[in-house]
C-alpha cells in the first residue's frame, strides 16, 4: 500500500510538476513584464488582461490568414511565427491606446484600464460571434516543442528547463534580459527615473511621456506574446474569454516580484506550480497535505533563487550574509523531499483554494503583511512639464 | 437685477454644459460602434432601431429596461459613493457575488413570514457585500494597502470561494442539480412583482430610493460631509480632526453594502431566484462606466444606469433582427467610458469650449495611500 504511494510520486512524477509548472507561469510572466514596463515608468496597467485576450485572437486570426495567404506553400512553423508577430503588434496598438488614454489625455490610469479591458472582452466577444464561430475556422496548430542538444540531456533540469516549446525559452531570456535591462543600462535607469521622479528626469534632459509611450507600448507587446502562448502553444485555437484572469494573476505576480522581473518570474512560477498542484490533485496523483507541503518547499526555494539573483545583480550593496539564503534552499529542498517520502494523511480541502493563493499573497505584502511591496513613487500621476 | 439674470443664464449654461459632455460621448461612441457594424455587414441604423424598439417599443420591453437598469443602479451608486470619498472601489464585482450569495443562503435556509424575510435576506446581502468592501478598506486606512489593487485580488477570491460552496458537495449547492446552482429562495423571500404578469419586481423601487437616500447622505448629513472631505483633501480633513482612516472604512462598508443589495436584489427578484456562477459577470465593471458617465452624482448615475439597463434590454432584439453580436453593447459601453473620462477628446471634436472647473476625477493620484 505505502509502497504504491510512493511509487506515484517519485522523482519523475516532481519533475513532471516543475516542467508543467513552467509551462503554466509562462503567460503570467509575460503579462507580469507587460505591467513591469509600463508601472516602472509611472503608468499603472491593470489592462493586462485585455491585452492579452486581445493577443490570443489576433495569434490566432494573424496565423490563420498568413496560411491562407499563402495557401500553405509555406511550413506551418512560418504561420505561427507570423501569428506571434500579428498578436504582438496589435496588443501593442491596445497598449498604445492606454498610453494615449493616460498619459495625452490624462485619464486616470484605472478608469483607462477599466476602458481597455472593456473594450477588448466586447472586440474579441464581437469578433467570435459574427465571424470566428459561424464561419468554425480552424487553427493552424500550436508550436513545436524544441528540446536543446546536451542541455536537454541533463538529469532534473533538462527535462524541466530544456524541453518545451520555443515561448517558454523566449520568456525566460526576456526575464534576464529585462532584468539586466532595468537595473544596469542608461535605459533602466532613465525608466527607473521617470516611474520615481519625472520632473528630475526632466530636468535632467530626460522626455518623459515619450518614455512612458514606449514602454507602455513595448509592454503590450509582451502582453500580446502572452495570450499567443495560449492559443499558439497549447489549445490552437481561440476561445471567447480565453485568459481567464490570467492578466489579473500577473498582475499580482508583478506586485508579489515587487516590481522586478526576476521577483515576477519567481511569483509565476510560484502559481503556476500552484495551478499544476491543482490540476494534479483533481487526477488524485497527490493528497491534499503533501500538495501543501510541496507548495511550501517550492515558495521557500523560489524565495531562495529570486533573492540570490538580486544580489548577485546587485553585488556590492546587498549586505545581507549569503548564509541564509543557503539556509533557505536547504530547508526547500528538505520539505520537498520529505513532501515525496512521507506518506501524508489524507485530509480533504477544497482543491479551489489554492487557486487563492496569487491573489492573498498579493493583498499581503501590499499590506506589509509579508515583506512590503512599495510601487514607483509617481505611479499614477499625469505629467505635466511645470 | 442684471447680475441675478446673469448668475441664472450661466447656471443654466453651467447645466447644459454638464450634460453636452456625457450626450455627445454616447452619440460618438454609437456611431464608432456602427463602424464595427458596417464591417460585419449589418446597417446599423436598423440595428440600433431594433436596439430602441427591444428597450422602448413595448411594455414588456420597458419593463426589461427597468429590471436591466435596477443592478447597474445599485452598484453605480456604490463606485459613485466611494469615488465621493476619494476611493476607487473596483471591487464592485465581488461584493455583489458576495451579497448575492449571503441573501440566497438566507432566502432558501429558513422560511419566514415575508415581511421579516425579504428584509432580514436583503440586508444580510448588505452586510456581506460591506463586509467584503470593508476589509480592503481597512487595509488600506491601517496598512496604505492601494484599495484598486486589493479589491481586484477580492474579487477572484469572492468568485473562487463562491464557486466552491456552488460546487460538487458544496455547502450551498442544490441537491440533484446538474449545474453548480444554489437551491432557489422560499416564496416568502421573494420580491413582489409591481405588475401582474410582468418581470417587475420591487426591487426598481428600492434601488430609485437607494438613489435618493445616497443623495441624502452625501449633502445632508455629517457624515456625508466627513466623507466628501476626506474624499477631497485629506490632509485637510485630518486637520480639520475627521478620522480619516474612519471614514475611509465607512465610505468602503457603504460602497459595497450598495453593491450587495444589487447583488441580493437579483437573486430574490427574478426567476429562477437561486445563485449560479456565470451570474452578473461583468457587471460590477460596467458600473464603473455608470458611475462614470452620471457624473458621480447620484441622479446622473439613474440616467446612466436607465441607458445601459436599455441597451442590455435591447441587445437581444437587434441581435434577432440583424444578427449583430450582443457583444457590440459592451464595445459601444466601453467606448461611452472612454469618451466621457477623456472629454477633451468630445471637446475638440464638437469645438467645445473648456470649463475652468476641476478636470476629470483623478483617483489613482493616492497610490499606495497617503499616511
Amino acid at each position: 500500500m505505502g509502497r504504491g504511494k510512493l511509487a506515484a510520486v517519485d522523482t519523475v512524477f516532481f519533475t513532471g510538476l516543475l516542467f508543467l509548472a513552467l509551462v503554466k507561469a509562462t503567460p503570467i510572466a509575460f503579462g507580469a513584464m507587460a505591467g513591469l514596463m509600463s508601472e516602472r515608468s509611472g503608468v499603472i496597467n491593470i489592462a493586462i488582461e485585455g491585452m492579452m485576450l486581445m493577443g490570443a485572437m489576433m495569434a490566432f486570426l494573424g496565423s490563420v490568414f498568413f496560411n491562407d495567404l499563402t495557401g500553405g506553400a509555406l511550413p506551418k512553423i512560418a504561420s505561427l511565427l507570423a501569428g506571434l508577430v500579428v498578436a504582438m503588434f496589435f496588443s501593442a496598438m491596445v497598449a498604445l491606446l492606454h498610453a494615449l488614454l493616460s498619459i495625452h489625455y490624462k485619464v486616470d490610469q484605472i478608469i483607462s484600464g477599466t476602458v481597455i479591458n472593456l473594450l477588448a472582452v466586447g472586440v474579441t466577444n464581437f469578433v467570435a460571434n459574427a465571424f470566428i464561430d459561424p464561419n468554425r475556422i480552424a487553427g493552424v496548430g500550436v508550436l513545436p516543442v524544441i528540446s536543446i542538444p546536451i542541455l536537454s540531456e541533463i538529469p532534473f533540469i533538462g527535462r524541466i528547463f530544456f524541453s518545451h516549446q520555443p515561448l517558454v525559452y523566449v520568456m525566460l531570456i526576456m526575464v534576464a534580459v529585462l532584468q539586466y535591462a532595468l537595473f544596469k543600462t542608461p535605459w533602466g535607469l532613465r525608466t527607473r527615473a521617470v516611474g520615481e521622479h519625472p520632473l528630475a528626469a526632466d530636468t535632467v534632459g530626460i522626455n518623459v511621456n515619450r518614455r512612458r509611450y514606449i514602454n507602455v507600448t513595448l509592454g503590450g507587446a509582451l502582453a500580446g506574446l502572452g495570450g499567443a502562448f495560449l492559443v499558439l502553444e497549447s489549445v490552437g485555437r481561440f476561445q471567447k474569454l480565453m485568459t481567464t484572469g490570467r492578466g489579473f494573476i500577473a498582475l499580482a505576480a508583478l506586485i508579489f516580484g515587487k516590481w522586478t522581473s526576476v521577483g515576477a518570474l519567481g511569483s509565476a512560477l510560484l502559481f503556476g506550480f500552484a495551478e499544476a498542484l491543482g490540476v494534479r490533485l483533481q487526477l488524485g496523483d497527490v493528497n491534499e497535505l503533501q500538495a501543501l507541503a510541496l507548495l511550501a518547499g517550492i515558495g521557500i526555494i523560489a524565495l531562495a533563487g529570486v533573492w540570490s539573483v538580486l544580489k548577485l545583480i546587485r553585488r556590492g550593496e546587498d549586505k545581507r550574509p549569503s548564509r541564509t539564503i543557503g539556509v533557505l534552499a536547504i530547508v526547500g529542498l528538505a520539505t520537498i523531499a520529505a513532501a515525496l517520502l512521507i506518506e501524508w494523511p489524507s485530509i480533504e480541502i477544497p482543491i479551489q483554494f489554492l487557486g487563492l493563493l496569487p491573489f492573498i499573497a498579493t493583498v499581503l505584502v501590499l499590506a506589509g503583511f509579508v515583506g512590503r511591496a512599495i510601487p514607483p513613487a509617481a505611479i499614477g500621476k499625469p505629467y505635466e512639464k511645470a | 437685477m442684471a447680475t441675478a439674470e446673469a448668475t441664472r443664464q450661466s447656471r443654466r449654461r453651467a447645466i447644459l454644459g454638464r450634460l453636452a459632455i456625457p450626450l455627445l460621448a454616447i452619440f460618438t461612441a454609437l456611431v464608432v460602434a456602427s463602424l464595427a457594424m458596417v464591417v460585419s455587414g449589418t446597417d446599423p441604423i436598423k440595428a440600433y432601431l431594433a436596439l430602441g424598439e427591444g428597450a422602448f417599443g413595448s411594455q414588456v420591453a420597458r419593463v426589461e429596461t427597468l429590471i436591466k437598469a435596477t443592478p447597474f443602479l445599485l452598484a453605480g451608486l456604490g463606485i459613485a459613493l466611494a469615488f465621493r470619498g476619494g476611493l476607487f472601489n473596483i471591487g464592485v464585482e465581488g461584493q455583489l457575488f458576495v451579497g448575492s450569495a449571503v441573501t440566497v443562503f438566507i432566502g432558501f435556509s429558513v422560511e419566514l413570514p415575508a415581511v421579516i424575510h425579504i428584509p432580514l435576506a436583503l440586508l444580510g446581502g448588505m452586510i456581506g457585500g460591506a463586509v467584503w468592501a470593508a476589509i480592503p478598506g481597512y487595509l488600506k486606512a491601517r496598512n496604505g494597502a492601494h484599495e484598486v489593487i486589493t479589491t481586484i485580488m477580492f474579487n477572484f477570491i469572492a468568485l473562487r470561494i463562491i464557486s466552491w460552496t456552488i460546487g460538487v458537495d458544496g455547502p450551498l449547492r442544490a441537491p440533484r442539480t446538474v449545474a453548480p446552482e444554489t437551491p432557489a429562495v422560499f416564496e416568502s423571500a421573494r420580491l413582489p412583482i409591481l405588475i401582474p404578469d410582468s418581470r417587475l419586481h420591487a426591487g426598481v423601487i428600492i434601488a430609485v430610493f437607494a438613489a435618493f437616500v445616497v443623495y441624502w447622505l452625501l449633502w445632508r448629513t455629517v457624515a456625508g460631509f466627513e466623507l466628501r472631505t476626506v474624499g477631497a483633501n485629506p490632509s485637510a480633513a485630518r486637520y480639520a480632526g475627521i478620522n480619516v482612516e474612519f471614514n475611509i472604512v465607512r465610505t468602503m462598508a457603504l460602497s459595497g453594502a450598495l453593491a450587495g443589495l444589487g447583488g441580493g436584489i437579483q437573486v430574490l427578484g427574478l426567476a429562477p431566484y437561486n445563485f449560479t456562477t456565470g451570474f452578473n459577470v461583468g457587471l460590477g465593471f460596467d458600473s464603473i462606466a455608470v458611475a462614470v458617465l452620471g457624473s458621480i452624482h447620484p441622479f446622473g448615475v439613474a440616467l446612466a444606469a436607465l441607458l445601459f439597463g436599455a441597451m442590455d434590454a435591447g441587445a437581444r432584439l437587434m441581435q434577432l433582427r440583424t444578427k449583430v453580436p450582443i457583444d457590440i453593447v459592451t464595445i459601444v459601453q466601453g467606448l461611452i467610458l472612454a469618451f466621457v473620462a477623456a472629454d477633451q477628446i468630445i471637446r475638440r471634436l464638437y469645438r467645445i469650449r473648456a470649463e475652468t472647473e476641476e478636470g476629470p476625477v483623478n483617483l489613482s493620484e493616492l497610490w499606495g495611500g497617503e499616511s
